[in-house]
């Protein structure tokens, strides 16, 4: 289970500033217990995008978004509408932005910040990972996590260590910042990447008081 | 003249290294830095190089600085958190260090004691911003300083990585955060880093090109294979491979001059990393015509 909470409005008006035109995806897995991501979260969110002027070309939800094969059929059905748009706005974990910004070659953002648990994470099949930052980047990065894809957990990346793409600890791991260069740079979004970003906030990654006085959390007691 | 001065007046600079030893008996490095008094501009002390456990660079360039030599203290995320890290850049202030260079630095694993947590709380941007508010006089949260430092602050850069936009672009960021000088990883192809020198030309910042002695032939195969940013070409890794034993310091010396000679005017200084070879700096001094 991956705990989610959404992203305050005036960093989501700052994430899709540029982009008037959006598909929303919903997850209704772990992301709907922490009301972040289910149909009545996504409705919400549509509402509030409406209300900000922007259009949103259309939704939809499924059960776990952590689940590759089946977000890939979900969105060749929504192909149209998708590519009608300018950016796919994500309400789930940061594994499920990252699912879909490896299908779509639009820009992908989060609508939430993933945050610790301590606990274990559900299963999942795919290689993406979620950091549980609570201060979820993958707007700016391109649909690639700096936390979990940068063994140096760099913001502001590359460092000068990486050889022939690979990463100075390891010959066989790819360098995230390198990743995260070349997605933005497809998808025309190189600029986010010569903007300095402020050093992570490490209190973000502790769920809120708020949180932990949600449903699930009670049935673990 | 302080390395600064020299540096504004547009004077073609040079520095070396220094990496303080595995303990407590500074004396040779000391002595190593002796030897070049009067020149090498500047000494970088590094921190912790291949994160290794050694003598920290803060201490070693206060010894420097005592004995009047002048020191660039290098200073990386790896290891201290930002607390430590705005603490220690006052710390090198009160010891006399002025002229700061900031790093990422090697990841943990790397080193002896690869079980040790990685910081990595800031990277060199951020760093390189909070020495600059450092010396505006705030700390990284707004509050104001009693005392607030000076610093000459400096950065790194590959201008032969492949690809090298990334390195460009982090680059710009370094100067905005404040960066005023470069020193960049081992060049050992010219024309690449003309062609770097000229994409970068317009920031009109000093950078002074990274010289690293080689020693054999194999060193140099290593260096294509592992480490990030170099690439020694064929025909010097044949000028080693074809030398006698006895040779190979004269070979290298003389690489590395032609090296310095085609560099010279597209930078404003050298940075030689000897890693073990300081008494052969001043023959690659001498040869590169800076020895005068």
């Amino acid at each position: 289970m991956l705990v989610s909470k959404l992203k305050d409005a005036d960093e989501l008006r700052g994430l899709l500033n540029k982009h008037q035109v959006i598909f929303l995806i919903g997850c209704n897995g772990c992301a709907e217990v922490c009301e972040t991501g289910g149909s009545k979260a996504v409705s919400k969110m549509e509402s509030f995008l409406v209300a900000e002027g922007k259009k949103v070309t259309g939704k939809f939800n499924i059960d776990f978004l952590c689940n590759k094969a089946l977000v890939h059929r979900r969105m060749r059905r929504a192909e149209k509408d998708i590519s009608d748009s300018s950016a796919v706005l994500v309400m789930s974990c940061g594994i499920g932005v990252q699912v879909v910004a490896e299908i779509t070659s639009k820009p992908v953002y989060p609508a939430t910040n993933t945050v610790s648990i301590g606990g274990t994470q559900g299963l999942w099949l795919g290689e993406e990972r979620c950091g549980n930052c609570g201060s979820c980047y993958l707007g700016i990065t391109g649909g690639i996590c700096p936390i979990t894809k940068c063994t140096k957990e760099l913001v502001n990346g590359p460092c000068g260590g990486a050889k022939n793409g690979k990463c100075e600890i390891d010959p066989e791991k790819e360098c995230g910042w390198e990743l995260i260069y070349n997605k933005l740079a497809e998808i025309g979004m190189l600029e986010n990447m010569r903007k300095i970003l402020e050093p992570r906030n490490h209190r973000n990654m502790e769920p809120s008081a708020e949180t932990k006085k949600n449903i699930f959390w009670a049935i673990e007691k | 003249m302080s390395f600064a001065s020299k540096i504004k007046e547009g004077a073609f600079v040079v520095t070396s290294e220094i990496g303080p030893p595995k303990g407590t008996e500074i004396e040779e490095a000391i002595k190593e830095a002796e030897m070049l008094r009067g020149k090498v501009d500047a000494f970088n002390v590094t921190d912790l190089q291949s994160s290794v456990m050694r003598l920290g660079s803060l201490a070693t360039c206060h010894l420097l600085v005592e004995r009047n030599l002048e020191p660039i203290f290098q200073i990386t995320c790896r290891d201290r958190n930002r607390l430590a890290l705005q603490s220690d850049l006052l710390s090198a202030y009160v010891l006399g260090i002025r002229n700061v260079l900031v790093l990422t630095g090697d990841h943990t694993i790397l080193g002896d004691h690869p079980q040790a947590k990685p910081v990595f709380d800031l990277d060199s941007v951020s760093l390189l911003k909070a020495a600059s508010l450092l010396a505006q006089g705030k700390d990284m949260v707004g509050n104001d300083l009693i005392g607030k430092p000076e610093f000459f602050l400096g950065a790194v850069v590959s201008p032969c990585a492949e690809p090298v936009e990334p390195q460009i672009i982090k680059m710009e960021k370094k100067i905005e955060a404040g960066a005023k000088f470069f020193q960049t990883q081992a060049v050992y192809d010219i024309s690449a880093f003309e062609k770097f020198a000229k994409r970068v030309e317009q920031y009109r910042v000093p950078i002074l090109g990274g010289i690293v002695l080689l020693k054999t032939a194999g060193m140099a195969k290593y260096m294509n294979e592992k480490v990030a940013g170099v690439r020694v070409p064929e025909k010097y890794i044949k000028m080693m491979a074809d030398a006698k034993k006895e040779e190979r310091v004269s070979v290298s010396v003389k690489i590395a001059a032609e090296l310095i000679k085609g560099m010279k005017d597209f930078c404003q200084g050298i940075h030689i990393m000897p890693l073990g070879w300081e008494k052969h700096v001043p023959k690659v001094l001498e040869a590169s015509g800076l020895w005068t």
